[in-house]
């Protein structure tokens, strides 16, 4: 089988300890939610129909087109999957789709598996359906554009998170990984925006009744544009001052103590001469990153609360 | 295309093939954690974790290289591991200049880089043997006994199935690109890059009309047959008193491995 790599499936041993723990719980908590929200919409259908999707999404991934200079692009499928399908069948496709790519192929690894799903599956349906959905009721040229600009954004915030990632586990310097992953990835991107919307052209042209399907409420979709909306503006704005100034973002997380606790963690389980897993340090370790999952998880019910008044509303 | 065109079982007949699927999932994931663990520079530990991973490939008598030959496939990304090289603190060794950025090369930093390539490598290794001695069908089932949520095992058993279908009708469609892809000698056939993403682009959409067309047959197959929105499976998969006492056996000499590491 041929099938190109793309440098974004992280492998084992290239996280630490510690990213890859909160890859995994926010990727978990994410799926329980999707899971729960695809049970009520499809019911015992989605069992067959996820599974050829994510069957589809695997095949689909092995069309490719000659770029330049004999490189060859193809498509990754996450703002597609959430497109067709809705976003959060998306995630459940795209989660699948990368379990087996780990599991079977060896394309990133197992340990780190959350962030893999949770910078290629999730963030990208995210990003994809959250833009389309912004323009659900517009034209059909405006529509399209904006499903290319999903689909390449979906690509630029899975490169940007991939090298946050690998940052804070004290891997990589951001003044190098930022810039060499967003440089890269904006042709892996280019080639991606152009490939969804021709296929989107395509089935809006042949079933385009299938495109109404697995759509959400006028409020949760409404929900869903605010989500894409702030995390297209989150990057855009985010990726060119980290660029330009990474060593201030560095700066800010070593004043936040972020360093410290994804870089460091997994070097101190067990110290040095001390009895094995009740070290001190560990335990305030374990303690500092609980109060950031559950800091970060106060923050985004509140933007949650605060979106669901807003949209609420009108 | 035959159904298990994709999977990387090797049928043999070995002890480790004889395992319980659930020991073998949660042994390779210790391994790969317990990678994770040992500290930079740990060399002897390192040594024996590789230890462990040949005498894991003698005992499923692939061949006490198998595992190395086939692990080249993680390359690519170590590329990504070269920025470790300027990114740790420690006895400068070299430092060069690119575009006016100061980079420095320390001591550290080459310990560094090495262990994880190293870490990285032995992982990969654990894993390709663990797809090797374990068929891809078992593996999903042990994954549903290890908690994992049954909707999520059973959307990747049938990503599994039917993987072979559509890459066949991936290569019905490829070949009748190809088909219609004639050019004189010398000319380039075809438009620039957008015709050519919009062809592949309407390939795609092909696909996934026709995957989805397939999904609703599928379900209504299934529906002719008495599927109630449970999967059921003949095999028991029952731990038998070896797989526990290997599973703890396993689990003591990585733990020795972790204190070789600390020491």
């Amino acid at each position: 089988m041929h099938y190109s790599q793309i440098p974004m499936h992280i492998p084992d041993n290239f996280l630490s300890l510690m990213v890859s723990i909160i890859g995994w719980i926010v990727t978990a908590v994410t799926l329980r939610f999707a899971i729960s929200k695809t049970n009520k919409s499809l019911g015992e259908k989605q069992i067959p129909l996820m599974g050829v999707m994510a069957a589809f999404i695997f095949a689909a991934q092995m069309i490719n087109f000659p770029v330049l200079g004999g490189t060859s692009g193809h498509l990754l499928g996450g703002a597609l999957a959430a497109i067709v399908l809705g976003p959060w069948a998306g995630m459940l496709v795209m989660t699948a789709v990368i379990a087996v790519q780990a599991l079977l192929f060896q394309d990133g690894g197992l340990v780190v598996m959350g962030a893999n799903i949770l910078n290629m599956g999730l963030i990208t349906s995210a990003v994809g359906y959250g833009l389309y959905r912004g323009m659900y009721e517009q034209s059909k040229p405006l529509k399209l554009a904006v499903i290319g600009f999903a689909a390449w954004l979906s690509v630029m915030t899975a490169a940007l998170l991939t090298s946050l990632q690998i940052w804070l586990s004290g891997n990589a310097e951001l003044r190098i990984i930022l810039p060499a992953m967003l440089f890269v990835h904006t042709f892996i991107g280019i080639g991606e925006a152009l490939v969804t919307v021709a296929a989107v052209s395509f089935i809006m042209q042949t079933r385009p009744d299938l495109l109404g399907e697995g759509s959400e409420s006028a409020s949760a979709s409404r929900n869903w544009a605010w989500v894409g909306g702030a995390i297209a503006l989150a990057v855009v704005l985010f990726s060119p001052l980290a660029s330009a100034d990474p060593d201030g973002l560095e700066r800010v997380a070593i004043d936040l103590g972020f360093i410290g606790i994804a870089a460091d963690a997994p070097y101190q389980i067990i110290p040095d001469y001390t009895v094995p897993f009740l070290g001190e340090t560990f335990i305030s370790t374990i303690v500092a990153g609980v109060i950031g999952v559950i800091v970060v998880a106060a923050v985004m019910i509140l933007i949650g609360r605060g979106l669901k008044v807003k949209s609420s509303k009108p | 295309m035959h159904f298990d065109a994709f999977d990387r079982y090797h049928e043999k007949e070995s002890f480790v093939h004889r395992l319980d699927p659930r020991v073998k999932a949660v042994i390779t994931i210790l391994f790969i954690l317990s990678n994770a663990l040992l500290p930079d520079g740990a060399w002897i530990a390192l040594l024996f974790a590789w230890m462990f991973l040949l005498a894991a490939n003698v005992l499923s008598s692939l061949g006490i290289f198998y595992t190395l030959k086939n692990s080249l496939i993680a390359l690519p990304f170590a590329l990504i591991a070269v920025t470790v090289l300027f990114s740790t603190p420690g006895k400068p060794v070299y430092s060069f200049f690119v575009f006016s950025s100061h980079f420095v090369v320390s001591d550290a930093a080459i310990v560094r880089f090495v262990s994880i390539l190293i870490r990285s490598w032995l992982s990969v290794q654990m894993a390709i043997l663990l797809v090797a001695v374990t068929r891809f069908p078992d593996l999903i089932h042990a994954l549903e006994h290890l908690r994992v949520p049954v909707i999520l095992t059973t959307i990747i058993a049938f990503l599994y199935r039917y993987l072979f279908v559509l890459v066949d009708e991936v290569y019905r469609l490829i070949r009748a690109r190809e088909a219609r892809s004639a050019s004189l000698h010398g000319h380039r056939a075809g438009g620039g890059i957008f015709w050519r993403a919009r062809v592949t682009g309407s390939m795609t959409g092909q696909l996934f009309l026709r995957s989805y067309e397939r999904s609703d047959r599928v379900y209504n197959a299934m529906i002719s047959r008495g599927y109630a929105g449970h999967l059921y499976t003949l095999n028991p998969h029952e731990m038998k008193p070896g797989d526990y006492f290997t599973l703890a056996f396993s689990i003591a000499l990585i733990f020795i491995l972790q204190l070789i590491g600390r020491l």
